[in-house]
């Protein structure tokens, strides 16, 4: 414990709150990725547009400042909320882990929507004709014929985003929770060892991010089991 | 919205945008000055070189830049060997650790991008060049680097703007670009959504002219790809339109 001069705990629960920042940004990401890709797909043309739009702003925006906006106004609009509602709450400010995971997951839907909608039009309009052909119904032909595909084309994209949304889960340190970044700066206060506690930050986030990496890789050769595999 | 408090914030946020900018460009050239050596001895130095270059990517690609950024700026001022070397009053400069991390980050993008479109050009081209009697660096100066650089293109787009964001991450060493003038602006006058909006515009219409201004470079740099404009104006007899 000598390396970590007594701050191995902090740094463990440090770690596990920047994993759960990171799986609940993933979760709700998911949930915008899904709904922005229905509506770059969706057969009028302003839901169209508004999707569109929705990629462009998160992924032409610096995440920092998303994650600035959605803390900083999130409490301006909670506060004049509070005040319109008569309570004498003062000032009203969201949790830094809400935010965080708030911003963060519409920057992952952002880039999500993208991959899902490219992933949704590269299955081949043959096979779903061929369901129909074969009398499935609009589910059974989306939960059987493309369900599985979309998953499986969309998993490369899906895993990048998924290592970068790991890699900002630090930016979130900005507004003051307390995740691998802020306890290394709290232990580099008392320390005075910046060097070693953001060294020690780093190793932690570069084997969150080989080992995801690695997960993903796994899961991509498992979602492609039935193609065919060059012969070697 | 204060559309008032916008538009007197302007000068500041541009001039917070100017700063953006400086950092953005010396990031680029110097990342891509690092990157094309680097992309090469990747694939053709020996194995333990290629074994650090391989690890030096893989790590600025593995952890978040804000890390890579508080290493430089507050981690190596830890040493007396840095705070007593020549090299100490860049050190201490935050815009000097922003610019040297930037490039340090983007190096790392920018070979992994180079080596695969390296990789990429079709083998036939080598082997002619290496046909035609030249030599491995002169194939790599006119034909192989040419033909990489073309085909790394949209992806360096792509690794241009995410540098344009990356900037951000300067005002937390206390640089007042663009967003670090934005959050000072917000704690004086507590309007969030104004400057933060404002400011967000504004690096979506720069991301905006960068991603036009390196399609249209693409598009010029494969003109030798398309059919002359004169044909189709001849076909079609159109005496209006010349080659």
């Amino acid at each position: 414990m000598d390396v970590l001069m007594g701050w191995g705990g902090q740094l463990l629960h440090g770690a596990l709150v920047t994993l759960e920042v990171a799986f609940a940004a993933l979760a709700l990401g998911l949930v915008w990725g899904i709904l922005g890709a229905l509506a770059q797909l969706s057969r009028w043309w302003l839901v169209r547009q508004l999707g569109f739009l929705f990629t462009l702003i998160m992924r032409g925006t610096p995440e920092l400042l998303i994650i600035l906006i959605i803390y900083f106004g999130g409490s301006v609009t909670l506060t004049g909320l509070a005040k319109s509602v008569g309570l004498a709450a003062g000032f009203v400010e969201i949790p830094a882990f809400a935010a965080g995971v708030f911003a963060l997951s519409l920057v992952f839907g952002g880039y999500a929507a993208e991959v899902l909608r490219g992933a949704f039009l590269a299955i081949p309009k043959g096979q779903i004709e061929a369901a129909e052909a074969f009398g499935f119904s609009w589910w059974d032909a989306f939960t059987t014929v493309r369900l599985p595909q979309i998953w499986r084309f969309a998993l490369p994209g899906l895993g990048n985003n998924w290592v970068s949304l790991i890699k900002d889960t630090s930016l979130v340190s900005v507004v003051g929770l307390e995740e691998i970044m802020r306890v290394s700066g709290m232990a580099t206060a008392v320390t005075g060892e910046p060097f070693r506690f953001y060294l020690i930050a780093a190793i932690i986030f570069y084997a969150l991010t080989t080992s995801n990496g690695l997960l993903v890789a796994k899961l991509e050769r498992r979602a492609s089991r039935g193609e065919r595999e060059l012969a070697r | 919205m204060n559309s008032a408090l916008m538009i007197e914030s302007l000068p500041a946020l541009l001039e917070g945008t100017w700063l953006s900018l400086q950092l953005l460009t010396a990031a680029l050239i110097l990342g891509l000055a690092l990157a094309v050596p680097m992309a090469i001895a990747r694939l053709e130095a020996p194995g333990p070189v290629r074994a650090v270059i391989a690890f030096y990517i893989s790590f600025f690609r593995g952890t978040p830049l804000l890390v890579q950024i508080f290493l430089v700026y507050y981690g190596l001022s830890q040493f007396d060997v840095v705070r007593e070397s020549a090299l100490w009053p860049f050190i201490r400069e935050p815009w000097f650790c922003a610019v040297l991390t930037f490039a340090l980050h983007t190096a790392a993008y920018t070979a992994n991008i180079l080596r695969g479109a390296i990789q990429a050009v079709p083998a036939g081209e080598i082997e002619a060049a290496h046909a035609c009697g030249m030599s491995g660096p002169m194939a790599y100066r006119v034909i192989i680097l040419p033909r990489a650089f073309r085909l790394a293109l949209p992806a360096y787009a792509n690794e241009v703007v995410s540098m344009l964001k990356a900037t951000s991450l300067a005002s937390t060493i206390t640089i007042m670009e663009l967003t670090g003038t934005a959050n000072t602006i917000v704690a004086r006058t507590f309007a969030p959504y104004e400057l933060f909006v404002t400011a967000a515009a504004i690096y979506l219409v720069i991301a905006a002219i960068l991603t036009a201004a390196l399609r249209a470079l693409e598009y010029r740099l494969a003109r030798h790809q398309r059919a002359p404009a004169s044909t189709t104006a001849v076909i079609a007899g159109d005496a209006h339109v010349q080659a």
